[in-house]
């Protein structure tokens, strides 16, 4: 059973405290967008084995959102961050960078 | 036969005598034993059956691995099954029985005669008995299931009586075990100054040093154990606890540890079992190892033991497995068994070690005792009755197993060797090595399970790391204790590690089939698994027929798979099976270790959570009032809700029907406090709310009040409710029963993950209000009649509010319908609702006021056509499949599922769509669920399924029966006749229909 | 041994409170009105008959006598006409209990993941979690009490619930 830290609140707390969320950093397609994205926002989602980026909510406790950077196969958590955000912030990017060398990180291919 | 011996026993108190009972016959044991050495003590070699075979067993071992003691212990209510006798403390009262067998455990009818064994090898039942089909339901299956299995369930109508509970703990360094090397690793990480938790299975610590004695820092062993407990006690950051089993470690540091605090004490008032959910920073195991059996023909018969076993029995309890003990080995250690023998002036006829040369100082102190030891010689059959060994065969271990002498005798103790107990270390993905020279797998430090921060989560210290030797172990878990410090970022304690006095042991030889060249007819006789018959054969089996895969051949033969999970039999099946493959057996490898590491109760697990306590259950202000009249209650999500509120002496169908037209005739009270009330504020609460709902919200006038829908992005509805604007900024909207904090989620995940920009709050305001509802045509005389409020038509008009006071409470009275009557939805203090409702029934008494349920709310809005999420939606339907496309805006911009309903497939004109049903024969009700079919039947014999039936009700104000269906291209379908097939060759037919019943103008409400 | 009294359910005024908690207005508006600071995370402020405890970013739930509840939150909300915030009365939607004694801790542990031991968790310190299978809310006094705060609805399910885990017999022993 995970322990999750929510940035929110400052808790470190087991996972029946929050609720799983899917996928972070999707993007939203709303009316006009053409039907290949909306089917990939409805629908597709990245399932890696290796680092992942995962919205929760801290639902027995503060209540609000955040997002963690894990990894899958491994469960080590490299960092939880706010919800309000498009991408993960530096300080977690480099913590991944840290832990995983060979890791490529779509966030910085964009930059 | 065993016996208690004169003198000696450790553990035991013999000022203190116990009686209990086995099978009904009174025994006597000693405060201290378990129930294990207290049969022994008093003759019982034979304690059950086997599983499959019938096989008389004996007690086999002294702790958790124990696959043979099995028992039922106490009656009635309390009757438990398979419980370990090795692990059961004694207790005056205490009453056993012997399982699987049949009139009784000396004789048993049910025992499989060696012949009869040839025809239920390995993987019998996927081979055997398959044909005729009938015969293995009828014939086969019933007969094995009386003959194979452990101990009988509990009665049907048994109660569990006592408590259970879970306990959160918590601790930097969690320590399993409290052997030599757990009080070390526990004592160092606690000087350390890490708070520790050091958890013991047993009701005592010391582990094999108490046993086994030897000096540990100038001090006899268990003087030492002692010294190091009292130091412990004394730590404030330190936590002992006994009785109390690691069972499983997950992932980050979680651990689940069953404590059985009051199995010795039944009745005493306390829980009778604690789940202690723990979460620790690092996790030392100090879990020791375990014996390991020898293969050998006829090695099940009472009276073969663990080495170890024995000695802990004379040395621990002062009970003596037999006057003649041949002691059977492949290492050194067992000649400590062999001198405990001796000590307890008690006979070792012979010594046979497999090796070649037995010259270690123990095996030469037990030569200078004058005990014959006959190397590089093993055992070829062990003779014996029901009762026991009798005699061994003596043969060379490299031969075929040609007796050389037989050897009378009536305890056989064995030693295969030893192995560490890697189980917590492996639940997680710890990995383990193969020590070829002490033949066994060990943790692999190099690749430990991991933690939330990608470091080690737990580290192995003392026998359970390999560390088989006690100055070996506790040089280990002094060490495993300091690195931890170290990860920790404590300074590790600078004390010496204690230094135990130890004498060399020679190299171990493994044996995994004694003799080495055993024929078929030995290997058929020679166990691996006792608890689950399974044999060195069956093994061979697997490999021959194909099954290579260890986790394949423990499945096709059942090894391991019993309740004892092959803490004795694994590693020796393995070894076997990778013989029989011609692989080495770390290419083999281990099946999966899995928690827990020994049952835990399902009252353990469960907790407090059964009886009344199983489930919350949500009640609303007017819960208590509701219940006294006798509701008939329903779950509605996690709320329970009046189905019917039932007269003395009527049925709930009659009450269904009486509510009805009493509403529709005079006037209902219903409590709908469970409607969620959700309140939204802000400068952009409109905006917001305008992408929440299908319809515009922004447009809606203060003061009124509009019904709307909520969908998903994939376009399907999922909530509905009514919204009233308070102010400008401020709204408050109503939400289904079950709904209210999915919805409120709902709101909060995408104000806080999507328009974070927007200047929004929300509040759950369900709870504050008890919402309760005044329905029918005398509704309005019996709210003006509490006075406080002009509710006239024009004041408050159909979907408006206000507020005021009513009775003299503070109330939002909405003025909504979701049955078609003149209706107020009145909302009031939580703490004020049942003054109010008493109010309501005062003033109503005059115009026949009657509280109604859940089942009238639901015949009265089918009347009238109304949806209700989770009946006529499923998370498959669009609000336009509902006819409800009036409320999706055409206007917006955006709002959630605007993008989805574009889709072709929600666009489709021949989606299933809601319509009324009127059955042909007015009395028939529809079944809920039923199928419409249409056209020829398909090849398998059904028809084309073209919608079903979402709700079906008798109407008592229309006196026929109604019913809303989804039903494809439904609109196209008016006054078409379908037919449902309710059950093969019967089925109703019924005219597609509007689905409003009663009163489509709305005049009723209008009023 | 750990004696441990429950007592409860009980009610008081409640209001909860959304806003930017940095908000200089806002906070001056609260003090003002309550008479007591502003908490820091996770931590409760009480003085006399009034309390702020720290909810979550933007929330506060400020405690004060019950008959008073309604009454402030209207004012509260009128003062702070000019900031974005949310004040709602929520006394009737909660229940109150008072768990003393030396063994209150051990009888949250039962049901709480949190780690209570007195150097983790002290007077002051607010928690909101879960108590086995509902929502719960609590913190410690300056007297070493706790005060739990659950749901109205579950009030008689959370009163057996306290009740079992805190009945003679059950003590885990640790706080001795």
């Amino acid at each position: 059973m995970l322990l999750l830290t929510c940035p929110c609140c400052g808790v470190s707390a087991e996972e029946t405290e929050f609720h799983p969320g899917g996928e972070a950093h999707l993007k939203r397609s709303g009316p006009g967008s053409d039907d290949a994205a909306f089917r990939d926002y409805l629908f597709a989602r990245k399932n890696p084995r290796g680092v992942h980026f995962e919205r929760w909510r801290h639902a027995f406790g503060c209540g609000k959102w955040f997002h963690a950077a894990r990894c899958t196969a491994t469960l080590e958590v490299f960092g939880t961050y706010a919800a309000q955000t498009a991408a993960p912030p530096a300080h977690v990017l480099e913590a991944i960078r840290a832990r995983r060398p060979d890791w490529i990180s779509e966030w910085e291919q964009d930059r | 036969m065993s016996s208690r011996l004169p003198r000696g026993g450790r553990l035991i108190d013999r000022a203190r005598p116990v009686a209990f009972s086995f099978n009904g016959t009174r025994l006597k044991g000693f405060a201290g034993d378990t129930l294990a050495s207290a049969l022994l003590g008093s003759g019982r070699s034979l304690v059950g059956r086997s599983f499959k075979y019938h096989r008389p067993r004996g007690v086999y071992a002294s702790g958790a691995e124990e696959p043979n003691a099995l028992v039922s212990l106490g009656t009635g209510d309390r009757m438990e099954p398979n419980q370990r006798a090795t692990t059961t403390e004694l207790f005056a009262g205490l009453e056993a029985r012997s399982q699987n067998h049949w009139p009784s455990l000396e004789t048993d009818l049910g025992a499989v005669s060696a012949g009869m064994a040839k025809f239920l090898p390995a993987g019998f039942y996927y081979k055997t008995f398959i044909q005729p089909r009938a015969a293995w339901k009828h014939l086969f299956e019933p007969v094995i299931r009386r003959s194979a299995g452990l101990g009988p369930a509990p009665a049907a109508g048994a109660r569990d009586p006592d408590r259970y509970e879970h306990f959160h703990a918590f601790a930097d360094v969690l320590v399993v075990g409290a052997g030599i090397a757990g009080l070390t690793a526990a004592r160092r990480a606690g000087a350390a100054g890490a708070r520790v938790l050091l958890l013991e299975q047993a009701p005592h610590a010391g582990g094999r040093a108490l046993a086994d004695g030897g000096r540990i820092d100038g001090a006899d062993a268990h003087d030492w154990v002692a010294a190091q407990l009292a130091a412990l006690a004394q730590m404030p950051n330190v936590t002992v606890r006994l009785r109390t089993q690691a069972a499983g470690v997950y992932d980050h540091g979680y651990v689940l540890a069953g404590e059985r605090v009051a199995d010795h004490t039944p009745g005493d008032g306390r829980p009778r079992h604690r789940l202690w959910r723990i979460r620790a920073g690092h996790i030392i195991t100090a879990t020791g190892a375990i014996e390991r059996p020898l293969a050998f023909a006829g090695n099940d018969r009472p009276g073969v033991m663990l080495a170890s076993a024995v000695r802990d029995y004379v040395t621990l309890y002062g009970v003596s497995p037999g006057d003649r003990t041949v002691l059977v080995t492949g290492n050194d250690d067992a000649y400590r068994t062999a001198l405990a023998l001796l000590d307890a002036g008690l006979t070792v006829p012979a010594v046979l070690d497999v090796r070649a040369r037995a010259e270690g100082p123990l095996a030469q102190a037990v030569r200078a005792r004058g005990v014959r030891v006959e190397t590089g010689r093993g055992v070829a059959l062990a003779w014996g009755g029901r009762r026991g060994v009798t005699s061994v065969g003596i043969c060379a271990q490299a031969g075929e197993g040609a007796v050389l002498e037989e050897i009378g005798c009536d305890c056989v103790a064995v030693s295969g060797g030893w192995s560490p107990v890697v189980h917590l270390w492996s639940h997680c993905g710890g990995k383990l090595r193969w020590d070829e020279a002490a033949a066994m797998f060990v943790p692999d430090p190099a690749r430990p399970p991991l933690n939330h921060d990608g470091r080690a989560m737990v580290t192995a210290a003392g026998a359970a790391s390999g560390a088989l030797r006690a100055d070996a172990a506790l040089a280990d878990a002094a060490a495993a204790a300091d690195r931890v410090a170290q990860a920790l970022d404590l300074s590790p304690s600078e004390a010496p590690a204690p230094r135990a006095e130890t004498v060399d042991e020679a190299a171990p030889e493994a044996v995994w089939m004694m003799p080495h060249g055993a024929p078929a007819a030995l290997r058929e006789k020679a166990f691996l698994d006792f608890q689950n018959d399974v044999k060195v054969s069956d093994v061979q089996l697997a490999a021959q027929e194909g099954f290579e895969s260890v986790e394949h051949a423990k499945r096709y033969t059942t090894l391991g798979m019993a309740t004892d999970q092959g803490k004795l039999s694994n590693i020796n099946g393995l070894a076997v099976l990778s013989q029989s493959l011609g692989a080495p057996i770390p290419q083999v490898g281990t099946t999966t270790f899995r928690p827990p590491y020994t049952p835990l109760s399902f009252g353990a697990i469960t907790g407090a959570a059964r009886g009344e306590l199983f489930k919350p259950v949500r009640k609303t202000a007017i819960d208590g009032w509701l219940a006294a009249q006798g509701a008939h209650w329903e779950p509605v999500g996690d709320w329970r809700r009046p189905y019917a509120i039932p007269r003395p002496g009527e049925s709930v169908e009659d009450a269904v029907t009486r509510e009805v037209l009493n509403t529709r005739r005079n006037v209902g009270l219903l409590d709908a406090s469970t409607l969620g009330k959700i309140l939204v504020k802000g400068p952009d609460a409109a905006k917001f709310l305008d992408l929440i709902y299908t319809n515009m919200m922004s447009t809606l006038k203060v003061g009124r009040c509009r019904y709307g829908l909520m969908c998903t992005e994939n376009g399907f509805l999922f909530d509905d409710g009514v919204v009233a604007r308070l102010s400008e900024d401020s709204f408050l909207c109503h939400t289904t029963s079950g709904g209210s904090d999915r919805v409120h989620a709902w709101m909060e995940e995408w104000l806080q993950t999507e328009w974070w920009d927007f200047r929004v709050y929300t509040a759950n305001l369900t709870e504050q209000h008890a919402q309760i509802a005044v329905v029918g045509p005398k509704a309005r005389q019996v709210l003006e009649a509490l006075e406080g409020m002009d509710l006239g038509r024009e004041t408050l008009p159909f979907m408006g509010f206000a507020e005021g006071t009513l009775a003299g409470i503070p109330a939002r009275v909405h003025r909504i319908s979701f049955s078609g009557e003149l209706s107020f939805e009145v909302a009031v203090p939580a703490g004020r609702g049942q003054a109010f409702w008493d109010a309501c029934l005062e003033a109503g008494a005059a115009h026949g006021i009657q509280p109604y349920g859940t089942e009238a709310l639901h015949v009265m809005r089918a009347e009238k056509g109304f949806i209700m999420i989770g009946d006529e939606t499923d998370g498959t339907v669009t609000p336009h499949d509902l006819n409800l496309g009036w409320a999706v805006s055409k206007k917006k911009q955006d709002f959630i599922g605007k993008r989805a309903m574009e889709r072709t497939h929600l666009t489709d004109p021949d989606r299933k769509q809601l319509v009324g049903l009127a059955t042909l024969d007015p009395a028939e009700v529809l079944p809920d669920g039923a199928h419409a079919v249409e056209g020829a039947p398909r090849p398998d014999g059904i028809a084309g399924m073209i919608g079903h039936v979402t709700s079906s009700y008798f109407s008592p104000t229309l006196d026929r029966s109604i019913a809303m269906a989804l039903i494809r291209g439904g609109s196209r379908r008016m006054g078409q006749v379908l037919r449902f097939e309710v059950e093969p060759g019967r089925a109703i037919e019924a005219t597609v229909v509007d689905p409003v019943f009663l009163d489509p103008e709305g005049e009723r409400q209008n009023v | 041994m750990s004696e441990t009294r429950i007592i409860g359910p009980e009610r008081r005024g409640m209001i909860a409170l959304r806003g930017e908690l940095g908000d200089a207005a806002l906070g001056a508006v609260v003090t003002e009105v309550t008479g007591v600071a502003q908490p820091d995370v996770r931590r409760i402020a009480e003085d006399g008959d009034f309390a702020l405890a720290w909810m979550s970013p933007d929330e506060l739930l400020v405690l004060l006598p019950f008959e008073q509840a309604a009454d402030t939150a209207a004012m509260l909300s009128s003062r702070l006409a000019s900031v974005h915030h949310l004040a709602a009365d929520v006394s009737d939607a909660r229940s109150l209990f008072r768990i003393e004694g030396p063994g209150a801790r051990e009888v949250l542990a039962k049901g709480a993941p949190v780690d209570l031991a007195p150097d983790r968790f002290g007077r002051g310190d607010f928690r909101r979690t879960r108590l086995g299978q509902v929502a719960a809310a609590f913190w410690m006094h300056e007297d070493a009490g706790f005060t739990l705060v659950c749901f109205r609805s579950v009030e008689d399910f959370v009163a057996r619930w306290l009740a079992r885990a805190a009945a003679p017999g059950a003590e885990v022993g640790l706080s001795d």
